[in-house]
């Protein structure tokens, strides 16, 4: 049934979606691959877990709580490792590797503390509701979860398009040094930056945990490869790229999920961005080219 | 999986000889990222070229009998060739994009090899013979240590180290930029794919798994802890990162945290690495200098 | 073989719809210093950048030693005799100085893998070679002393020395230099000229950009004169200096500095 298939991709995309803006936001912006975002992902959704089971905490109440931890984990990170690198202009590798470690430590302690089994929602906080369109069975739960995600996005395009700061962001993403010359504190939007991008990971976590309704310690590791590939689609650094490369994608895996082998899609998937790679670095959504030295 | 029963010598044994075999493999794989880098390129295809080292000598193994040095170098040459192929669009990449170009493959073999028939699919490979001996590894990495420390002190080192700091300049010295990319790159995917066939040759089961993204950052996170300065610090890199969580043990869910700790602290506070000369020769002289 | 070294013939480029050189011509003959100078954004630069391989010209012929160098990778052009400086200086830093020059011998290390592998007397000869030749080249220069320091540390006029030192180790018959003296002091400026004299006449050909007027009329023996992408004029020092178009598109604008 196609048009079931297309709400779930719907669905998955757009928290592809939200998920990969982040990514692409530290990178077009802090120019680092930030690996560590796949376990900030997780942590959103075990943060809204925590809340809701042990604080008894209601579900939009959680899932701010869960933007608020994640988003302060993005901002520690930022300010205790990546910024030190910055000062001493370690090279882009350096970050890269800073934030494996940094995704193994959060990933290694929610182990810790939650332990490896998979965890749910308790019965009672997903929202019930199902209606019937036509032949397609559409939850309650799907709405809010392509409503939320696209909130945020709008939100996100808006800040990045109307206000001040979205502007001085822009400007960063092309040259931090002229940014900084033009009296931009560029150090304070790094950290703005992997605040929000942080946020959006967490709360791309609970929407996924919600949908699924499984959490695990491991849940980051498959959204990190969705994430580099959602951003290779779109253009590395690209904001409208990664909407479009992130919705792709979760097209592309429900599709393929349903009419071929599961595991063939993603192979025939990752061909395409190896070629997309070669023929065209700049991603095919893409217009920018990487940031001149 | 490795319960140590003291006294049960065999046990011990096993354990032990496991692990170092693993510090020796993990060895070469990190040798074979640190050619690629001190060409100044970031290739994560090696977990890709180790996988098609152990798959193809596995099967030559399993269904062709083939002895196991030929089997061996055919574990080499097989991902050599197909670095050779995808070499040169790859390599016209740099920095990030080649990363990312270079993990997509990974993907594709790693996805390939999960569908195909004859690799067994997600289950991988069983009851491949066990091969591998102490002293093939230590011969291999001994011959691969000896081979790059004679490269690097010749014009091929020098015209990779040129490459490294200013492309352009290294174009206008005479050096033919693009094919030297490709010796790295294709000398890389023999070391790892010898790698990947030794482990085969050790572990009896081989899967997937093994050769994935996570592998693709744990081979670049060995060199880079070691230092890539020289070729001991990959070598040590690699034995830290693979004794580490033996040592660790005792923390149980914990001991990732550590490792992953260990990443970040040394990135932050020794930026080129545990191992490297000039600190460590600054380090002596000025306590030399100083009265006992 | 013509007598001249490097003929540049009704050479244009232009970046998209950026022209920056149009219908250029001149000649640099063999055992000559040449000079090319104009304002800044005349195009010299590109014409380095043409000649040197690393851009490819969007119209007319470049042709050294009476061969064409059109489509010839910039490897290949060094290998064909001709070296290059820059303007902003590029040497390895992280090499140490014997290590920089000796990168200018690559090609003249006519080893193989396998003796390289087996370290065969061979392989040591030509090594030993190459390492006396980068010696004997930071000796000219003045730097043999530091052979085994970290370019890093070089000042920045030692920089230039050591660079000078790496384009020569290419055995270049035509040696490019990009504003060999920004950032020199007098002295050293004399000094300079008295080397790129001895270059000439060790027999190699040089072809300079230079801001300085006073080194470039002091030195060379034929000078072009690029403005907007053309070049207005072309002679000896002296001609140059009194062509009306030169004074008042370049000299002229100096004077009113």
């Amino acid at each position: 049934m196609l048009e079931q298939q297309l709400l779930n991709a719907l669905t998955l995309g757009s928290v592809y979606a939200l998920f990969a803006l982040g990514f692409t936001l530290v990178f077009g912006v802090l120019a680092v691959i930030n690996l560590s975002h796949g376990a900030v992902f997780m942590v959103g959704s075990y943060a809204a877990l925590a809340l809701v089971t042990r604080l008894e905490a209601p579900l939009w109440a959680a899932m701010l709580g869960a933007m608020l931890v994640s988003g302060t984990l993005g901002l520690l990170v930022d300010m205790l490792i990546l910024k030190p690198l910055r000062a001493r202009n370690a090279p882009h590798l350096i970050p890269m590797i800073a934030t494996i470690g940094v995704g193994i430590m959060l990933t290694s302690t929610a182990q810790g503390l939650f332990g490896a089994e998979i965890l749910r929602f308790p019965d009672g906080i997903l929202p019930a509701g199902e209606f019937v369109v036509g032949d397609v069975h559409v939850r309650a739960l799907e709405i809010a979860i392509v409503a939320i995600a696209f909130v945020l996005m709008a939100v996100l395009f808006a800040v990045l398009k109307r206000t001040q700061l979205g502007r001085a962001l822009r400007a960063i993403a092309e040259s931090p040094k002229a940014a900084w010359l033009l009296g931009i504190n560029v150090e304070r939007l790094f950290h703005i930056t992997s605040f929000a991008a942080a946020a959006l990971g967490g709360i791309a976590g609970v929407l996924i945990g919600l949908n699924f309704n499984a959490i695990t310690p491991q849940m980051g590791q498959p959204i990190l490869h969705k994430g580099i590939a959602a951003i290779i689609l779109g253009g590395m650094g690209d904001i409208r790229g990664a909407l479009f490369g992130g919705l792709f994608l979760g097209f592309a895996e429900v599709i393929s999920k349903a009419y071929l082998s599961s595991q063939m899609g993603d192979a025939v998937a990752f061909g395409l961005l190896f070629l997309i790679l070669l023929v065209r670095p700049s991603g095919l959504f893409g217009r920018k080219l990487e940031r001149k030295a | 999986m490795m319960d140590w029963l003291p006294g049960n010598f065999s046990d011990f044994w096993s354990t032990y000889s496991t692990l170092v075999f693993s510090v020796g493999v993990h060895a070469l794989l990190a040798l074979s990222i640190w050619l690629t880098l001190s060409c100044g390129l970031l290739s994560l295809a090696n977990a890709a070229f180790m996988g098609i080292g152990a798959y193809v000598s596995a099967l030559l193994t399993l269904h062709l009998e083939w002895s196991f040095g030929t089997v061996l170098l055919a574990g080499g040459i097989a991902p050599a060739v197909v670095a050779l192929i995808i070499g040169a669009p790859v390599l016209r990449l740099s920095g990030v994009y080649l990363a990312m170009a270079t993990l997509a493959f990974g993907e594709v073999v790693r996805i390939t090899v999960l569908n195909l028939e004859i690799t067994g699919g997600p289950e991988g490979l069983n009851g491949i013979p066990l091969a591998t001996e102490g002293w093939h590894i230590a011969l291999l990495l001994a011959l691969t240590v000896y081979g790059l420390a004679r490269l690097r002190r010749s014009k091929v080192g020098r015209a990779f180290e040129a490459i490294k700091e200013d492309e352009v300049a290294a174009r206008l010295m005479g050096v033919d930029v693009d094919r030297y990319k490709l010796l790295a790159f294709v000398l890389g995917g023999f070391i790892a794919g010898i790698a990947g066939a030794l482990n085969a040759h050790f572990t009896f089961f081989i899967s997937p798994r093994e050769y994935g993204f996570e592998n693709a950052v744990d081979i670049l996170t060995m060199a880079v802890l070691g230092g890539t300065s020289g070729l001991v610090g990959p070598m040590l890199g690699a034995s830290i990162l693979t004794l580490l969580p033996e040592l660790l043990r005792s923390l149980h869910d914990f001991r990732s945290l550590v490792n992953g700790a260990i990443l970040v602290l040394v990135v932050l506070f020794l930026p080129k690495g545990i191992w490297e000369p000039r600190r460590i020769r600054n380090w002596l002289n000025r306590n030399k200098g100083k009265p006992a | 073989m013509s007598a001249n070294l490097l003929s540049i013939r009704n050479v244009g480029k232009h970046f998209g719809g950026l022209h920056v050189l149009h219908d250029v011509s001149f000649e640099v003959p063999a055992g000559c210093i040449y000079g090319l100078i104009g304002p800044n954004g005349a195009g010299k630069t590109t014409v380095f950048n043409l000649v040197t391989g690393l851009l490819a010209p969007s119209s007319g012929s470049i042709d050294f030693r009476g061969e064409s160098l059109l489509g010839l990778a910039p490897h290949r052009i060094t290998q064909r005799g001709v070296a290059r400086t820059f303007q902003n200086i590029r040497i390895f830093k992280e090499m140490d100085l014997l290590e920089n020059v000796m990168v200018g011998r690559h090609e003249h290390l006519k080893y193989g893998g396998a003796g390289l592998f087996f370290n065969t007397r061979a392989y040591r000869a030509a090594e030993r070679r190459a390492r006396e030749r980068a010696l004997e080249l930071l000796t000219w220069v003045g730097l043999a002393h530091k052979a085994d320091m970290l370019a890093d540390n070089l000042s920045y006029g030692d920089q230039r020395k050591l660079e000078f030192a790496r384009a020569l180790a290419t055995e270049p018959k035509l040696l490019l230099l990009d504003e060999p003296v920004a950032g020199m002091n007098p002295a050293e400026k004399t000094v300079l000229m008295e080397e790129i004299r001895n270059i000439r006449e060790r027999g190699y050909g040089v072809f300079m950009i230079e801001h300085d007027m006073r080194f470039v009329m002091g030195v060379c023996d034929r000078i072009a004169v690029l403005n907007f992408g053309r070049i207005i004029a072309e002679g000896t020092p002296d001609e140059v200096r009194n062509n009306p178009e030169v004074i008042e598109a370049y000299l002229g604008k100096e004077d009113a500095a």
